[in-house]
């Protein structure tokens, strides 16, 4: 590892800007950055699942208002839900005083929080067109074999919508890939936090921004890919045959 | 009731500058996607490999980056061009890159790239004995474009628009990062000074809500506008 280090070094001993300082700046950057994602990818999905299925129901008492969260989180900009949680969270009553102030007041959990609820509200959406494209024969014949509507759901419509639903959630990932560099903007030291200081510290915008651009790139490829993959694997019985 | 302290009218001023941002870049990216829809489906292999690479590069790099990179890195590369021409003619000019200008040059550059998608499966739905009547009637490349491919290919492409519509509505939000005054900045701005995030913030969601909804409307009108001959006959 530090044979490694001292030929980086040596690589970069006529480069001003890309020091190994400059990189470790990339490095946390990136390690945040895909933390963030990571993290309100998992809960966003988790949260999208019982919300998509409610969000099918027949009842408008359910219905609806996940409708309304759904419309209001995919109707504005992911920029004003942070500046709504990063500003307004100090606000809410007593929480200053609660113990978990000292790791809400990090800019990280209120962009957890804002990039959360806007994931779920997207997967939400894709996971109800997902389920509501479920052929009704599927259905039937669940039905037709003694199932639950319960236990239909959870054996017959859920898998056949998960995998409906992958490559509209490919894109999502990506999508929050590219959102995340939002998170710069109330001073988290992310992937484009970085970028932004190594500009303002060396007034060098090519270097700091192609630079940055170039890792956003690359893992937007291999998600790209991942999904590439996923759908192979899982989407085998709908290619047509050769 | 709604107490703006008064901001409203200034709040009114950034809702004015976010819709011409929003229909100036429209304007753009929609020259770009049809010139990069064109190129896509042109049999010029270069024009193909430059089409295919400025998709790519676009949609696989956050918005924001591009925005600053273009922003930021425009300043630096205008100044480097006015020192040039003074060493070269002695001609001594300062341009100050707007951000306006920027704002829409970046976000109409981005969504050229989406649009180049949309309309390129559009053109391709088009059926293609439909150019072949066309030319039975003698008409040129030209005139076959504009009167029978173009209108049939805005009904296929009329969904996609509006969703890179709404996207790039919201996009618009990010201009206020690099400085100009929409109503996110200004909300933002006034948040700090009175603050009181959740009434500026609730309000400029509130307003992004409007503007969606009556484009969708616009959308619905123009959908049926284009679908004239379709879908009315049973």
């Amino acid at each position: 590892m530090q044979a490694l280090l001292d030929r980086l070094d040596g690589l970069l001993a006529n480069n001003s800007i890309f020091t190994l300082q400059t990189l470790s700046f990339y490095g946390d950057g990136l390690v945040t950055t895909v933390q963030l994602v990571f993290l309100s990818l998992i809960i966003g999905l988790v949260m999208a699942v019982p919300l998509a299925i409610g969000r099918s129901s027949r009842h408008g008492i359910i219905k609806w208002p996940i409708f309304l969260y759904t419309y209001v989180f995919r109707g504005t900009p992911l920029l004003i839900q942070l500046y709504l949680i990063y500003y307004g969270v100090v606000f809410v009553e007593g929480i200053q005083e609660s113990w978990l102030w000292p790791i809400i007041k990090e800019p990280f959990v209120p962009a957890l929080f804002a990039f959360t609820l806007n994931t779920a509200a997207y997967t939400t959406e894709i996971f109800r067109g997902a389920i509501k494209a479920t052929p009704r024969g599927e259905i039937e014949a669940a039905r037709a074999y003694g199932m639950s509507p319960a236990l239909a759901l959870r054996r017959i419509v859920l898998p056949s919508a998960f995998r409906r639903a992958l490559p509209a959630y490919g894109n999502e990932v990506i999508f929050m890939l590219h959102a995340s560099a939002i998170a710069s903007v109330v001073t988290l030291m992310d992937l484009t936090g970085a970028a932004r200081f190594v500009y303002a510290r060396f007034y060098a915008p090519f270097d700091a921004f192609l630079f940055v651009a170039a890792i956003y790139l690359c893992l937007t490829f291999a998600i790209l890919y991942f999904f590439r993959f996923l759908e192979k694997r899982l989407l085998a019985h709908l290619r047509p045959m050769t | 009731m709604l107490d703006l302290q008064g901001y409203g009218p200034r709040l009114l001023e950034g809702a004015g500058v976010t819709v011409s941002l929003a229909v100036l870049s429209l304007a753009l990216s929609l020259v770009l996607g049809l010139a990069t829809a064109s190129a896509k489906m042109s049999r010029s292999v270069v024009a193909h490999r430059l089409a295919t690479l400025y998709t790519t590069l676009i949609r696989g790099v956050p918005d924001l980056v591009l925005m600053m990179l273009l922003f930021f890195g425009g300043q630096i590369g205008v100044n480097v061009l006015t020192d040039w021409l003074y060493d070269t003619t002695g001609v001594d000019i300062f341009i100050n890159i707007n951000e306006f200008v920027a704002g829409v040059v970046t976000i109409g550059l981005i969504f050229g790239a989406y649009m180049g998608e949309t309309f390129r499966g559009a053109f391709m739905a088009v059926e293609h004995g439909q150019i072949e009547a066309g030319k039975a009637y003698g008409m040129g490349d030209r005139l076959v474009f504009w009167r029978i491919r173009f209108p049939q290919m805005m009904r296929h492409a009329l969904p996609g628009l509006s969703n890179n519509w709404m996207v790039l509505l919201k996009t618009t939000a990010l201009v206020s990062v690099i400085g100009l005054s929409d109503m996110v900045r200004i909300a933002a701005e006034a948040s700090k000074a009175t603050r009181e995030p959740f009434t500026f913030m609730i309000v400029v969601a509130v307003i992004y809500l409007l503007i969606a909804s009556v484009s969708e409307w616009l959308f619905a009108r123009l959908q049926k506008r284009y679908s004239i001959g379709y879908g009315e006959m049973d």
